[in-house]
């Protein structure tokens, strides 16, 4: 997949699941990947309890945040104003790329070097950027092997999971000059390092992602472990930071409990290697920094999800990635199965809500609900509740009092609400539903030896001779008898 | 945060759950019987169905909600509810408050989540069971379903039962936390990606040498014998109630 193409989404899924599946190699390499993801994050957290208290302080920080998320967003606009950063609004991916590009446009500038942002990959920045003659370097060093092979993140914190060392130093010795075969770790990331640092001194304009906006000073913050990060946001001479609406936190005393989250949840790193705090562009009396700082906050569909109280607690998410680690469904398929800019428990939820249910509402299915990414969030998303929720908006056809995810009803198919209707009113009457046990028990004999998909893969359940409804009723009669004749003798 | 247990009443329901209904009324039966063996008479509401779980996971609030209603009104009299499945079990305690959520019947929906407990947390908890095993030596797998580790979080009481058996040796499975691709409607739905978790579950099912697999889930239960009986793999599966009550007679 070499560009996001949200059209496809929901058409592609069933056969992009299959690929995946088929896929000896990618299942290997996110196996092996999750695992040892898992196992860091797990040395991270010895104490249960000390964990849980984190991630309720982690929920509770973000909850307060976004309570207040619309003065905040003003207080850390007028901040940002006050420390000559340019704050520009985008509603919508198209305003996001036209604002970047207008920028771009106003330094003549045809060369960006790009720090780790899913928010950019969610506008498509990259291909939109090219087709108006930009020029645009990933310079993390997973970006960077993904763009180098012409395709999307298969991961929100390690795009390039999905390759193995044999695949990357395939990749390096075709797509770069002069390089030799090498599967030394090491010596491929010196090569990447040599190609990106030569582009840094290039670069009129960097990009960046953002972690943590903090209201309160108007302060970017920016969490990283290769210097790109930093490099990008101070060499250039104008930085553009990318920044997702629900991303600002009230002050600066937040940000180390939700960063100590961050980084053990995501890497199972104590503290990354960078931690960069970037409050306003080059002052007269400093020796380094961009000229020019922006801020672009991009909505994106996102206040939509703020205005519905249960789905609002997607905005929490910090984007650490845990829940992909840890879910069993994205350790088999791998993210480009997705077909969306966020794979995994999260992205089956924001990426609905983004793009639609119409458009990227059928990727709920791949959720068997066992809860493993819930567990394992920092900031305690229910995630499985919300793809539940989801999956009920695709089917339902009823108008709501708050303004629900796009695309509401699209996926409701008739015979299926039909079943449904015909098992609840079975259900829901003792007659029938005995009627129909004692059917099934009688006639199991009759049982069908292949019903649908199940028998694919398992054998058909038969049923019992006589149901528990029947033994249950025999044994208190029996009972009922025993009593009787107790008081008898 | 442990839940507070009452001490051990005279009564309580039994709601058997559909999958036990149908499929497994031995373990149903099991689960009665142990409960009265203990000296708790059970009460088996013949009004009840199915706790609405298919089609809450499916989306379907409104028909899961009609049924769900339908199993209110049959366990309405003060008295513990117990469900020999975590996933039903946890569709009572935790999700009936959210699906009547806003209803007329949020409190009754409340009232029963706080009186319904899972089968072995119930006979743990509030019976103080003492299990005397008679069977022969086994080797035992234990598979706790996503509710009781996640939902119920009764798994541990799963386990404690076992423990009680001392002809029984239990052997941890690698990746025993791991879903086994059941899902309910999940395993229909998404059938490949399913296939895929079960096929993982029963390797390491069968790589533990267990003689026996327990569940406390049926639904667990019929995807992973499922799965071995096509793959033509020995490895009988019970549920917790019929293993115990079989050893301990
Ligand atoms: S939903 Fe939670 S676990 Fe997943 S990326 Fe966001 S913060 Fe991390």
């Amino acid at each position: 997949m070499s560009r996001f193409e949200p059209a496809t989404v929901n058409l592609e899924f069933d056969k992009r699941v299959d690929d995946a599946l088929q896929d000896q190699e990618l299942r290997a390499n996110f196996r092996g990947a999750m695992d040892f993801l898992m196992g860091k994050r797990a040395a991270m957290f010895p104490d249960k309890e000390d964990l849980e208290a984190l991630r309720s302080q982690g929920e509770a920080i973000r909850n307060r945040c976004l309570n207040q998320l619309p003065e905040l967003l003003e207080q850390f606009e007028q901040r940002c104003t006050e420390n000559g950063i340019q704050v520009h609004w985008a509603e919508t991916s198209q305003e996001a790329n036209a604002i970047i590009l207008e920028i771009m446009h106003k330094h003549d500038a045809t060369r960006m070097v790009k720090g780790k942002s899913m928010a950019s990959e969610e506008i498509g920045l990259n291909h939109f950027l090219a087709d108006h003659g930009v020029e645009c370097l990933e310079t993390d060093m997973g970006e960077y092997i993904v763009q180098l092979a012409d395709e999307t993140p298969s991961h929100i914190i390690m795009p390039a999971i999905h390759k193995n060392k044999q695949q990357i130093a395939r990749l390096f010795n075709q797509k770069i000059d002069g390089v030799e075969y090498s599967e030394d770790v090491d010596r491929l990331i010196g090569i990447g390092r040599d190609v990106l640092r030569q582009k840094f001194f290039e670069a009129e304009v960097g990009l960046s992602g953002v972690n943590f906006a903090v209201a309160e000073t108007g302060t970017l913050c920016l969490v990283e472990n290769e210097g790109n990060g930093r490099m990008t946001t101070t060499i250039p001479p104008v930085h553009i930071a990318l920044c997702g609406i629900e991303k600002v936190v009230e002050s600066l005393r937040d940000i180390p409990p939700l960063l100590r989250l961050l980084t053990r949840s995501a890497t199972g790193q104590a503290i990354t290697t960078y931690f960069n705090m970037i409050s306003g562009p080059r002052k007269p009396d400093e020796k380094d920094g961009p000229q020019e700082v922006h801020v672009v906050l991009l909505d994106n569909g996102r206040s939509r999800i703020y205005a519905d109280k249960q789905l609002q607690e997607t905005l929490r998410c910090i984007r650490c990635g845990a829940c992909m680690n840890h879910c069993p469904v994205y350790t088999r398929i791998g993210g480009h199965a997705y077909g969306t800019t966020y794979p995994g428990p999260i992205g089956q939820v924001v990426s609905p809500q983004i793009w639609g249910l119409h458009t990227a509402g059928a990727i709920t299915k791949a959720c068997s609900l066992n809860g493993a990414c819930g567990e394992a969030c920092p900031v305690k998303i229910p995630l499985a509740d919300l793809i539940r929720r989801l999956r009920y908006e695709s089917n339902n056809n009823e108008p709501t009092p708050v303004p629900a995810p796009r695309g509401q009803g699209s996926l409701r198919k008739r015979s299926e609400a039909v079943t449904w209707k015909l098992w609840a009113l079975l259900s829901r009457k003792p007659g029938l539903y005995k009627l129909a046990l004692l059917l099934a028990t009688r006639l199991r004999a009759l049982t069908p030896k292949h019903i649908g998909p199940w028998t694919r893969y398992r054998s058909a359940p038969k049923p019992a001779a006589r149901s528990l409804h029947e033994l249950a009723a025999q044994r208190s009669q029996s009972n009922a008898s025993s009593q009787e004749h107790g008081r008898h003798e | 945060m442990q839940r507070a247990y009452p001490e051990k009443p005279e009564q309580v329901y039994f709601f058997g759950t559909c999958l036990i209904d149908l499929f497994y009324p031995e373990a149903g039966m099991a689960g009665i019987q142990l409960l009265e063996r203990e000296g708790v008479k059970v009460v088996y509401p013949q009004q009840q169905s199915c706790c609405g779980q298919p089609a809450y996971n499916s989306g379907y609030d409104n028909e899961a909600r009609k049924v769900a209603a339908a199993q209110i009104a049959c366990l309405g009299e003060e008295r513990p509810v117990v469900v020999p499945s975590a996933s039903c079990a946890d569709m009572f305690r935790h999700h009936y408050p959210d699906l009547f959520a806003d209803t007329p019947l949020h409190k009754q929906a409340l009232d029963l989540a706080a009186r319904t407990y899972e089968l072995t947390e119930f006979l743990v908890h509030v019976c103080k069971i003492r299990l005397v095993d008679h069977g022969p030596a086994a080797t035992v797998a234990i598979h706790n379903s996503c509710s009781a580790q996640r939902g119920t979080k009764t798994a541990q009481d799963a386990i404690s039962l076992l423990r009680q058996m001392s002809n029984v040796a239990i052997v941890l499975q690698e990746r025993a936390s791991e879903c086994c691709g059941f899902g309910g409607t999940f395993a229909v739905k998404a059938p490949d990606i399913s296939n895929a978790m079960v096929q993982d579950k029963c390797d390491n099912l069968l790589a533990t040498g267990a003689n026996d697999l327990v569940s406390g889930d049926c639904g667990c239960l019929m995807n992973i014998s499922g799965a071995l009986e096509k793959r033509k793999d020995k490895l009988p599966a019970q549920h917790i109630a019929s293993f115990i009550w079989e050893r301990t007679q």
